[in-house]
């Protein structure tokens, strides 16, 4: 028999930590901070929505965009709170997820031997995807001394010829990092002198804590137009199961992204696309009230770590802590299985989201207080004990 | 910071305040002066606990009590209210717009002494011209906590 399978899709390397999370998965009684999604139940108001699309027999496919009246609210929310001004009609269309823009935006604009650049640590699925469309992923390592944000240097470090898309996932995950207005102002001068595209995954744009508040990079005179903006509600309405996001951007990027969905996806989930739509006109309140207090639990979690020792630069933006495990004298895998034996606490080990996140684990503090509590006493009678 | 405080010990008045001070970035001593300033303010007017009695195996009988009165002259309701909220067994007194002036939220060990303080205390006051008793038969959610179902959480231990 023949080989069954694409060499490309071989010679992706499956996510190295698998085992790590077997081993997880055998533990009912380990407690998590390793959660990458909202503790939060999605606003009732949202659920109730969505039940009442159902009643009303609401169970056919929406055009291929996605629905008229979610684009139209994706649209005046991204002015009302960025400043973005996105066509409803040509310049947005609704996917499965913030993961199907990623996909679907790298597969428009690669041709094959093209370069990604990927800051990293960062979120697992860019590289795989730019692989798979037979781009060539270049890692840019972000450096903890700088809080993991991206700078001019290392960007110009790695532009090539063959150079065609930076990707900026910020807010990040793993990290927490964020980019304010003055380091994307470096960005995008380099960005347009060297003629790159850019792939902004603002997923958890909502989730930025402290004064400066969210920019986007397409808000930036000349970079709409080579910009695709990628957001969606897993992370800011606490939607994940929903599986809704968009992707907007120029006109002509977007027809061409239009066409690999339509065939391949179809359209969004109808039920989640209604949800959807309440959830832009009136859940201001209840994205403000889970900022607040990730926000709450986020100065906890860092005074816990850096009062037990842990190295941890402040991250203002997502739900996560990135602390350096570096002075204990293991690698980040040792340091998240051993814990997880020895006291019960699952944290992902920052090698998950690239080779440079060795030395680093990724907390989540997408959990009440009180279990946040819990599993903190326990990561410091682990440290202590080391 | 009031607002703040109070936001946390509404829902949770046994609240670790060193935590409590961590996360509003000020120290333990300026939120227990703030608490104890809201207590002699009378801003926090106590601390109770929310208790599902019916889980603890122990028998409560409440009732909601529709209450039509005359106001008394010069006094208002505030005067009538007064001869009813300081019933012990009267958990809690509103004044009400609508059909009625009070509702009035009683607690008993059984229906007949819940009867017997309407029909001996509350309905012979010389200003309560008329009642009615809604007995509560089941509390799905009291003080913004649902009682009938504990949350679980259902995420995947991890995810990236």
């Amino acid at each position: 028999m023949r080989d069954p399978l694409s060499k490309t899709i071989v010679g992706i390397e499956p996510s190295g930590i698998r085992k790590f999370f077997d081993v997880v998965s055998e533990m009912p009684d380990a407690i998590s901070l390793g959660v990458g999604e909202p503790d939060f139940d999605t606003p009732w108001r949202v659920r109730d929505e969505a039940i009442y699309s159902l009643e009303q027999g609401r169970t056919f496919y929406t055009s291929n965009s996605g629905l008229k009246e979610l684009k139209e609210e994706i649209s005046n929310y991204l002015e009302r709170k960025y400043g973005l001004s996105y066509d409803p009609y040509s310049e947005i269309f609704v996917t499965v997820g913030g993961s199907e823009a990623i996909d679907v935006g790298l597969r428009t604009m690669l041709d094959p031997g093209d370069e990604v650049l990927i800051p990293e640590p960062s979120y697992v699925s860019y590289k795989p995807c730019a692989i798979l469309t037979g781009g060539v992923p270049v890692p840019i390592p972000l450096r903890a001394e700088n809080e993991f944000r991206l700078t001019g240097a290392e960007l110009l470090e790695h532009i090539t010829d063959r150079t065609k898309i930076l990707i900026l996932p910020f807010p990040n995950n793993p990290t927490g990092a964020i980019m304010e207005r003055h380091n994307l102002e470096e960005i995008v001068d380099i960005v347009i002198e060297h003629d790159l595209f850019v792939m902004t995954d603002e997923i958890y744009a909502e989730l930025t804590y402290g004064d400066a508040g969210h920019v986007s990079i397409a808000s930036f005179p000349g970079m709409k137009e080579r910009t695709i903006y990628i957001n969606g509600f897993s992370k800011a309405f606490a939607m994940t199961g929903w599986r809704l996001g968009y992707a907007c951007g120029p006109r002509a990027i977007i027809e061409q992204m239009l066409k690999i969905h339509q065939y391949a996806i179809m359209c969004a989930p109808t039920t989640s696309q209604y949800a959807a739509v309440e959830a832009l006109r009136s859940c201001d309140d209840d994205v403000q009230a889970m900022r607040e207090e990730y926000d709450d639990r986020r100065r906890y979690l860092i005074h816990r770590l850096r009062e037990m020792g842990m190295d941890c630069f402040e991250p203002f933006g997502a739900f996560y802590a990135f602390p350096s495990i570096q002075g204990f004298g293991m690698s980040s895998e040792e340091f998240a299985e051993r814990l997880l034996r020895e006291k019960k606490v699952a944290v992902v080990p920052g090698t998950a989201f690239g080779d440079c996140g060795e030395g680093f684990i990724r907390i989540s503090y997408a959990y009440s207080l009180e279990s946040l509590k819990t599993a903190l006493d326990r990561i410091e009678e682990f440290v202590k004990s080391l | 910071m009031r607002e703040k405080i109070l936001h946390y010990i509404e829902k949770n008045a046994r609240i670790d305040l060193k935590d409590l001070a961590v996360m509003l970035e000020t120290d333990e001593a300026a939120v227990l002066n703030e608490l104890e300033a809201m207590e002699s303010e009378h801003i926090i007017c106590g601390y109770n606990s929310l208790i599902d009695w019916d889980r603890a195996g122990i028998e409560k009988v409440m009732a909601m009590i529709e209450v039509r009165v005359t106001p008394q002259r010069g006094m208002g309701f505030d005067k009538v209210a007064s001869r009813i909220y300081n019933y012990p067994e009267v958990r809690s007194v509103y004044l009400i717009s609508g059909g009625f002036d009070f509702m009035v939220i009683l607690e008993g060990k059984t229906l007949r002494e819940v009867a017997e303080f309407v029909s001996n205390k509350l309905s012979t006051l010389e200003s309560v011209l008329s009642t009615k008793t809604n007995f509560i038969l089941k509390k799905y959610k009291d003080y913004g906590t649902i009682m009938v179902e504990q949350p679980t959480d259902e995420r995947m231990k991890v995810s990236l």
